[in-house]
């Protein structure tokens, strides 16, 4: 009865503080999806500032996979992974991030945008934002494989919306798993981006 | 028996603030249309300086109406809007083509407002398009819900007709098109012409 007590609070509370913060582009009219208020988040990620963050290598839209390893001792990167492709607040986000290059650049930071979308799909859906400067890898098979090694896989199979702040070295520097249904704080992570000059 | 009412209570009563909170679309204020009066909403004050001397503004938040133009054009966007980003040179080009005509100068001023946006990241919108008109951010939306909720970027051309009083003469979703076809328009509307 407690366990059934707790899932009903956590839905009341879901539905009381999710809600939509974004508006909506007239570049995605009549494509998107909307799935309506989710659970904020649903899953437990044991990684901290100061792990090191898993590596991958996963297949890009552009066709070549992208390894973290081999950004080490380069570049910092941001990991952007976003829930699903056709849906709100995706496609807002990374279009926004697509404009700031120069200030990714001025960081000596890199962006990796992640979804558990198959590349075709991630083919059509990222053809909508213009063309993107960054990489954007498909964690489809084994499916979220990725999201899982980082602990953001949602109980329905699709990731949370986070950001990873990994430096140089390979250490994670800056963790924002965010509620779903909102878009990331772009001044903290730029912030953060700043202290790794 | 007693707990599922309670339960039930509870869930009506979340159901309830959800839908004052975050209005659903149709439940936004509905967007004014041509001849429509529009809200006077009240802005932020602008941070910097320029903007504030543009608009003629010292003190905020303050009135739409507050601004001392006959003509307000309105640009709802976003940062994170493509369509909006492939529009910022255009509205630029609208902009230059007012301010280099004294007649327009001071009887049209434009003004932009970041749907969803914070500070940051209307500053970084326009420091990117090198945008010389005032942006305001409308981080929480609320000034968006006001004019309907309307998709990015949307065009609103006010007459301000004095006494807290706004009338919609143009209203519309996506580009305007060609800025000086624009400005012969909404001056059409105003009841005027561009000179040329």
């Amino acid at each position: 009865m407690k366990k059934a007590n707790t899932v009903f609070m956590v839905f009341v509370a879901a539905l009381v503080f999710a809600g939509p913060a974004f508006s909506a582009s007239e570049a995605f009219r009549g494509k998107i999806y909307q799935p309506g208020p989710l659970k904020p988040i649903d899953s437990h990620s044991q990684l901290k500032v100061g792990d090191k963050a898993p590596d991958f290598t996963l297949p890009s839209v552009a066709g070549a996979p992208v390894s973290l390893s081999a950004m080490a001792g380069k570049k910092n990167v941001v990991i952007s992974f976003v829930p699903a492709a056709w849906t709100p607040v995706c496609s807002d986000q990374w279009p926004g991030y697509n404009i700031l290059k120069g200030m990714f650049d001025e960081n000596e930071t890199v962006l990796l945008g992640i979804t558990v979308d198959n590349i075709p799909t991630l083919f059509a859906w990222t053809g909508e934002m213009g063309k993107l400067w960054f990489p954007v890898l498909s964690d489809f098979w084994p499916h979220g494989e990725t999201a899982r090694k980082y602990g953001i896989l949602r109980s329905d199979g699709v990731a949370e919306r986070a950001l990873f702040l990994i430096d140089k070295q390979g250490t994670i520097r800056y963790i924002d798993i965010h509620d779903i249904n909102e878009r990331p704080d772009l001044e903290a992570l730029v912030t953060e981006m700043k202290k790794l000059k | 028996m007693r707990k599922r009412h309670v339960r039930l209570t509870v869930l009506l009563l979340s159901l309830l603030l959800l839908a004052l909170l975050y209005p659903s679309p149709a439940s936004c204020q509905s967007t004014p249309a041509e001849g429509a009066v529009f809200p006077d909403i009240s802005l932020p004050l602008p941070q910097r300086v320029e903007e504030r001397n543009y608009l003629a503004v010292e003190e905020g938040p303050f009135k739409l109406s507050r601004i001392k133009s006959e003509i307000i054009i309105l640009e709802i966007f976003s940062m994170y809007c493509p369509h909006c980003q492939k529009e910022a040179p255009v509205v630029n080009t609208l902009f230059k083509a007012i301010s280099v005509k004294p007649e327009l100068k001071s009887r049209i001023k434009l003004l932009g407002i970041g749907a969803g946006n914070t500070a940051f990241e209307v500053n970084a919108f326009r420091n990117l398009y090198n945008i010389e008109f005032p942006l305001l951010p409308d981080g929480n939306l609320a000034i968006h819900k006001l004019v309907g909720g309307v998709g990015t970027p949307y065009f609103f051309v006010l007459r301000n007709k004095g006494s807290r009083k706004l009338e919609v003469i143009y209203s519309k979703v996506g580009s305007f098109g060609e800025p000086d076809e624009f400005l012969n328009t909404i001056l059409a509307k105003a009841g005027g012409k561009a000179k040329k």
